[in-house]
């Protein structure tokens, strides 16, 4: 396959940015889209030009360290991380934009890499059950519905990648706060601190400079972990009756 | 040099107990005197910075990835083990520590690795307190399965993610200190080097990776929780940044390497495709608890299958071979992972092997389809299934999975005693950075077992007992040794820039994975492991003549993080020559073909080799020295692993 890519290059946060054109030759159907520019990069390096940089580690859709906006959509085509998107979704000659995650809480810090701490101050302002090691009870002591367990486990698969804002028109991280939410709303460990969470992890939310939500889904149809906005709207009723019913803030 | 593993004496059950009791303490007021430092924030890093801050120690905890939460524990897969007999199965911390050891091929000590069990059954207290959300039974209760080789449902796990959710809430639990302000976290920030001080570890050499920044940060003792060295294979199913510097530059400093060629090669991986690969994906082991494991029974069959000439659904029972099923009917496709992998390497040079390149074997689900309905086999592994079919475009539903071995873990590391703690005073390893717990070759689901037990419940005892006695004195990098370190540290850094010769990093990094993988990998020989010594060699110099690195160091730069991580791993590659050619025998995941029975199963020797190979650097260019840690066994009997 030959391919026309269109990729977003800046030296860094300061820097303005643009794109930049270059011809990929020989990409095989079985690559997956970081070894497509594994390979560019390797050729860039060659000629002597600094090679596209871009995050990424597990390289088996978990570790959520990969992004790309590709196409206009965050991951590309398929509802998969981009690690586990295979050049077979593309066709030969085809031209492919390629940008960094779109976000004012992400700032760019080179070409297609962004600074996605801000989700791991949300996590920092309640997203944990505050017990320490050890003098916990047997973990068979209280027993928890299979049906509970597995929506919290289903809340709780997300990666963090930041599709989801990356996604939404707003650039809201609703779906991300309300993951963590959810899964600890949920599960009985979680009831102790459910108000103070839902209050907390809102409020931090927002001064990081995330969007309000406003119901287009975009974020549930991009997440590539298949984060339902059912926890939206979980988190919502969490958030309300924490306000109106709480003493802790 | 006698190496001192300070295993405590008295009987097995007790040795845990009582040394924690004749540990030292910290007064509760002076902990806070105490800095840590704890690199790597996987399993053991997070759960040990978070542990230690609980305490009241103040702990900086470094990532080279973007968030903690990113490190590579999180894409473990199948489940974590624990003694606790929910099932009531027959299983016991005893027999969980016999199962270890013996699954390690008896290379591992008694001692820790009884601790290891004992400890267990408080990681999956302290994770579902948590709010880890492990599988449950329709009855509230936890649910168990049987894992790769053992005999009990003795594992937990969160569907295909039970990596995911543990580090997830060792994450919660690091960030719950980060707020509290005890914890204070270096993301994207690299450690390049070690600061020994008057023999004892006092703190570290960074890079920021965004900056370029070379700082220095001084601590009154450091825990290295660096994971394992398996991408020194260039394929692995490691992350793409896993590496082994710091390990490494800490081995250069003083710390001892044990058992460096002791890899594991996992057998469910998906097969390599093209030269262009990065990367392999493993599908967990659980799925050999339901997929039968087979090949053709002839080359003929193999060869049309191969030219596409027959598909895989075509061939009757008749002419399958349920090889594993075959050869041990007790264990079948449940043997450990070193016998599953190096049998699917036989029937593969036997010219059976199933892909385009040969070098693949089928892993079928038609019978258990068959047999409890494709609802429940999608609920046991949706996902994997989900993940097989996004990476080769065939569903596994319809088509058997190809599977082929890959590298996966590493049970050598840094060389530790019962503290954890090297040959450096001060400075730990934990998990899967150390070598201490898995022998030769580690069970399935006992990674995360070890990662948290080292950090939950390890090294809160052991590094109080070492602080207790240090003066609780503040630190600082005002000390000589913090400049002239950091010094050396940019001069590399310098020197990789200034190279600009032809060549990426990659391609090196390629040409030794393919030494090591074929040399040092499945099978070894003595004359294969001499010429890839001379080989790697070669390649080192050829690299410090001809790499080329872009761009400069004050700057966001993955070139030149890929080069100085391939640099160690060139000389970490030679040194897992030296130690299989310094090990004449078979044991685990190291297979000498010189060694083995007349049915071709390992040939362990341990009147030989029942020891420890700890390495000692000497210097540049130097041969490595070697120090035995002989192996005492005070309660197991060595016997031949036979899983027939």
């Amino acid at each position: 396959m030959k391919l026309t890519l269109k990729i977003w290059r800046q030296k860094n946060t300061a820097d303005k940015g643009g794109f930049v054109t270059y011809v990929a030759d020989h990409v095989s159907k079985d690559m997956s889209f970081l070894e497509m520019l594994d390979v560019l990069n390797d050729q860039l390096t060659e000629k002597g030009e600094d090679p596209v940089h871009f995050d990424h580690d597990c390289r088996e859709g978990i570790c959520g360290m990969c992004s790309l906006y590709i196409n206009g959509k965050p991951h590309g085509p398929l509802q998969t991380t981009t690690c586990q998107l295979h050049m077979r979704s593309f066709s030969d000659g085809e031209t492919i934009t390629i940008e960094p995650w779109r976000a004012k809480a992400f700032p760019v810090v080179k070409d297609l890499v962004v600074n996605r701490s801000a989700f791991d101050r949300i996590i920092q302002a309640g997203g944990y059950v505050s017990v320490n090691t050890g003098g916990v009870p047997d973990a068979n002591e209280i027993p928890i519905p299979k049906i509970v367990a597995d929506l919290a486990m289903d809340a709780a698969q997300c990666i963090g990648c930041g599709a989801c804002v990356a996604a939404c028109k707003n650039a809201s991280a609703m779906l991300f706060t309300s993951a963590k939410v959810s899964q600890l709303a949920l599960l009985p460990q979680g009831q102790v601190e459910r108000k103070t969470r839902a209050e907390k992890m809102v409020a931090q939310m927002d001064s990081e400079g995330f969007g309000a939500c406003t119901n287009t889904g975009a974020c549930e149809a991009e997440c590539p972990k298949g984060i339902s906005i059912t926890n939206i709207a979980r988190m919502n009723r969490e958030y309300f009756s924490a306000v109106v019913s709480s003493d802790n803030m | 040099m006698i190496l001192d593993s300070k295993i405590p004496a008295g009987p097995l059950a007790e040795k845990w107990t009582k040394h924690k009791f004749s540990s030292k303490l910290v007064n509760p007021a002076n902990k806070r005197k105490y800095d840590v430092i704890v690199v790597g924030t996987g399993l053991a890093g997070a759960s040990a910075a978070a542990s230690l801050a609980e305490l009241g120690y103040n702990v900086k905890a470094f990532c080279f990835q973007d968030s903690p939460r990113r490190a590579h524990s999180i894409a473990a897969q199948g489940g974590i083990n624990a003694a606790k007999n929910y099932q009531n199965d027959g299983d016991s911390v005893y027999r969980l520590f016999y199962d270890t050891i013996k699954g390690g091929d008896y290379r591992a000590r008694e001692g820790n690795v009884y601790r290891l069990a004992e400890v267990s059954v408080k990681i999956i207290d302290q994770c579902v307190a948590q709010g880890v959300p492990f599988a449950r039974e329709y009855g509230g209760l936890l649910a168990n399965r049987s894992f790769g080789g053992a005999q009990v449902s003795r594992t937990f796990y969160a569907r295909g993610q039970t990596g995911q959710q543990l580090l997830l809430g060792a994450y919660s639990a690091l960030s719950r200190q980060v707020a509290n302000g005890k914890v204070k976290l270096f993301p994207r920030t690299e450690m390049m080097d070690l600061v020994v001080i008057d023999g004892q570890a006092k703190g570290i050499v960074t890079r920021n990776l965004i900056t370029g920044a070379v700082e220095t940060h001084a601590a009154h003792a450091v825990l290295l929780c660096t994971g394992g060295y398996g991408n020194v294979f260039f394929l692995s199913t490691n992350a793409m940044g896993s590496n082994v510097t710091a390990a490494w530059r800490a081995h250069k400093r003083g710390a001892f390497f044990a058992n460096p060629c002791f890899t594991q090669i996992h057998p469910t991986c998906i097969p390599v495709s093209g030269d262009h690969q990065s990367k392999l994906t493993l599908m967990s082991e659980s799925l050999r608890n339901d997929g039968r494991v087979w090949v053709p029974a002839t080359q003929e069959i193999a060869e049309r299958l191969r030219k596409g000439q027959i598909k895989a659904n075509d061939i009757k029972d008749e002419d399958r071979d349920y090889f594993l099923e075959r050869k041990y009917p007790s264990f079948g496709n449940l043997v450990p992972r070193d016998v599953a992998s190096r049998n699917a390497k036989y029937v593969c040079d036997e010219g059976r092997g199933v892909n385009e390149t040969g070098e693949a074997v089928y892993l079928d689900f038609r019978d258990a389809i068959k047999r409890d309905t494709r609802k429940i086999i999608e609920q046991k592994y949706g996902n994997l299934f989900e993940m097989y079919k996004q990476i080769t475009g065939e569903d596994p539903y319809e088509m058997p999975m190809m599977i082929y071995p890959a590298v996966h873990y590493t049970m050598g590391g840094l060389w530790v005693d019962y503290n954890l703690m090297t040959t450096v005073p001060g400075l730990y390893a934990l998990g899967e950075a150390n070598f201490s717990e898995h022998g030769a070759n580690r069970l399935g689901a006992s990674a995360l077992m070890q990662g948290l037990a080292d950090g939950y419940f390890v090294v809160p005892y052991t590094v109080g007992d070492y602080l207790a006695q240090l003066a609780p004195k503040p630190v600082d990098d005002t000390h000589p040794e913090f400049a002239r370190i950091k010094e050396e540290v940019q001069g590399r850094i310098n020197t990789l820039l200034k190279i600009n010769g032809t060549k990426p990093v990659d391609f090196f990094h390629k040409r030794l994975g393919k030494i090591m993988w074929n040399e040092c990998g499945m099978a070894r020989t003595e004359e294969g492991l001499k010429g890839a010594k001379a080989e790697i060699q070669a390649l080192k110099k050829e690299f410090w003549s001809t790499v080329k690195v872009m761009g400069t160091n004050e700057e966001l730069n993955q070139s030149l993080e890929k080069a100085n991580r391939v640099a160690d791993f060139l000389e970490l590659g030679e040194l897992m020559v030296d130690d299989a050619l310094s090990r004449n025998e078979s044991c685990g995941g190291h297979f000498r073909e010189e060694y083995q029975t007349p049915d071709g199963e390992a040939l362990r020797d341990d009147e030989n080799y029942a020891y420890v190979a700890a390495w000692k650097y000497l210097g540049e260019g130097q041969e490595e020295e070697l120090v035995k840690e002989e192996l005492v066994f005070e309660n197991v009997k060595l016997t031949q692993r036979s899983y027939k």
